[in-house]
């Protein structure tokens, strides 16, 4: 008798399950659908989102703060000291630019939108915009290069750094003859009792620091 | 156009040309089909479907019918190739020579043979010899696998369908489907489904037993079109695509366009057998051959709905299950069925 039963109730069991079925399966027919038409319609971003960068290479100042933060390397900055000289203009919030940056690439490939480097840096150039539609059909493409100095502009700075180092050098050179002739002059002097006091010793004691400066905390008594 | 109406006259081109009526008329609701499938598959899931092309998506359709025309035809190298090209024309001949007995109108019905639905039940059966042998020319294991289900499946639903039919049969004292119709013909309480045109004792004793054949006949029918929860031969999530894994094209195409037929001829017995063909649910009012046709459409549109409804409702059944349902469950209630509409007739 329970088999005759278990028979029975199963069967109302399937009817009146398809039935709850198809009562929801109709309800969500008429139901209006949620679907956004993507391209026609785009859903409006929250505030603060992280999407592709923006980087406003007017005002970097090329202390490569960004991507020393960046976890996955994808920020390649190449910079070059500027000589004293040259004026390379102000960043909007006042700071001075000392360094040519000839190269600012973000390979927005690699990027993986943790606005890491948006937080370090001191101008407040990077940022975090909501724009998302930027896929490519070849991948270099996604190599944003930022970058703003042509290759000529990079050769004529390349030269002006190089003429201002040879012009430091050649400074540095004529004061060391200077220095030495000093030196010589002072060695040459028939009154040694004055000598401690001389400027010779200068020389002596920077000497000694630039080597001393890869040397650790230890006391070098130790060391020797 | 003398000479165009002498070929006209011509009995050969007289028989091609209403042999063709039911193709352009399938042709198109299939497209129809297709579209409205779609849209209902996602509203049911709270999507939209075909947006882009035309209105909401309406010539979507025609460019898929177009890719599919334009895309290459591969037949596999180790197919046999003989059977695999047969194959798809073979499951597609057999629908579509079904509807030579399918009365569309009080006019226009293909061959009005006494035989009727049982030559509709034989003509169909062909369907299963197309779709074994597009399993086994495919020389693939999915295919192989879905092909054998679908005989296994379609065999065992035969059953209960054509004890089902035997019940209306019983019932309508004819296998002509065109009188079927007729029998049931005057409104809407003369549909079998409501007891018939009979005596109203005898109606309201045969109106149980007519809708859990039309129960019957509805859930096997759908076991032979092979759509969810029936649709084991196709189970995409174990067999691919079944046994139509290995097709594509214009074969692919015609498989579709069989399928749909199928949908439509068994939808199409259910409304011959149980709601009065063509006949207007009130009475004399919007009677006719051209609104006979309308009626037909709309009820089998709405049976070919239903169907679609079912489908993205219910997940496939196991194939324990599905032969549970077949033999234990619809196969026993058909004959308790025949059994009582036999004594209620004799009564
Ligand atoms: S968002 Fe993150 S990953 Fe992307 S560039 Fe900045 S630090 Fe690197
Ligand atoms: S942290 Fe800012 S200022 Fe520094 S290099 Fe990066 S972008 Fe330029």
């Amino acid at each position: 008798m329970t088999a005759f039963t278990t028979y029975f109730n199963d069967i109302y069991r399937a009817v009146s399950s398809a039935m709850i079925g198809m009562k929801i399966t109709i309800k969500q027919m008429v139901s209006p659908t949620v679907t956004l038409q993507y391209p026609h319609v785009k859903k409006q971003m929250p505030d603060r989102v992280r999407n592709r960068l923006y980087m406003n290479f007017d005002d970097c100042i090329g202390c490569e703060l960004c991507a020393k933060a960046c976890p996955v390397d994808c920020i390649d900055i190449e910079v070059m000291k500027a000589p004293p000289t040259e004026s390379l203009g102000e960043t909007s919030t006042g700071q001075k630019k000392r360094i040519y940056v000839t190269k600012f690439d973000i390979d927005i490939a690699k990027c993986c939108y943790c606005g890491l480097c948006v937080f370090p840096c001191p101008t407040e150039c990077l940022k975090m915009t909501d724009v998302y539609e930027f896929s490519e059909y070849d991948r270099t493409n996604l190599i944003y290069n930022f970058g703003t100095m042509s290759p000529v502009e990079i050769e004529t700075a390349k030269l002006k750094v190089k003429q201002y180092d040879e012009e430091q050098t050649a400074k540095k050179a004529a004061a060391a003859a200077q220095a030495a002739a000093a030196k010589a002059a002072a060695a040459a002097a028939p009154v040694p009792a004055a000598a401690p006091t001389a400027p010779t010793p200068v020389a002596p004691p920077a000497a000694q620091t630039a080597p001393a400066q890869p040397a650790n905390q230890e006391p070098p008594t130790t060391q020797l | 156009m003398e000479t165009l109406q002498t070929i006209l006259r011509e009995p050969i081109i007289t028989t091609v040309l209403l042999a063709l009526i039911p193709l352009v008329f399938l042709l198109i609701y299939a497209l129809v089909t297709l579209y409205g499938e779609m849209k209902m598959a996602a509203h049911i899931q709270n999507r939209l479907a075909y947006m882009e092309n035309g209105w909401h998506g309406t010539l979507q359709p025609i460019a898929d019918m177009l890719k599919l025309l334009q895309k290459e035809d591969i037949i596999p190298t180790a197919a046999d190739k003989f059977l695999f090209i047969l194959a798809p024309y073979l499951v597609f001949m057999g629908t579509y020579a079904s509807f030579a007995v399918v009365p569309f109108s009080s006019v226009f019905i293909g061959s009005n043979i006494d035989l009727g639905i049982f030559y509709l039940v034989a003509a169909s059966s062909l369907v299963v010899v197309g779709l074994l042998m597009s399993g086994w020319a495919s020389n693939n294991k999915w295919s192989l696998f879905g092909a054998l289900r679908s005989a296994a499946q379609i065999v065992s639903y035969e059953i209960p369908g054509v004890l089902a039919i035997l019940g209306v049969v019983m019932v309508l004292g004819t296998m002509n489907m065109q009188t079927m119709t007729q029998l049931q013909d005057g409104g809407i309480h003369n549909w079998l489904i409501l007891g018939g045109n009979f005596p109203l004792g005898q109606k309201l004793a045969l109106l149980p037993f007519m809708f859990l054949l039309f129960v019957i006949y509805l859930l096997s029918s759908m076991a032979e079109v092979n759509r969810t929860p029936f649709d084991l031969p196709e189970a995409e999530s174990e067999l691919v695509q079944g046994y139509n894994t290995e097709y594509s094209g214009m074969k692919f195409a015609i498989f579709y366009l069989a399928e749909y037929a199928n949908l439509f001829l068994v939808s199409a017995v259910v409304v011959v057998m149980f709601f009065g063909g063509w006949t207007s649910p009130f009475g004399e009012f919007m009677s006719g051959p051209v609104w006979g046709s309308f009626w037909f459409v709309l009820k089998g549109m709405f049976f070919v709905f239903l169907n679609i409804w079912l489908r993205w409702t219910l997940p496939r059944l196991r194939v324990d299950q599905l032969m549970y349902v077949s033999w234990k469950v619809l196969t026993p209630f058909a004959l308790f069925c025949i059994i009582a509409i036999g004594y209620i007739m004799v009564m």
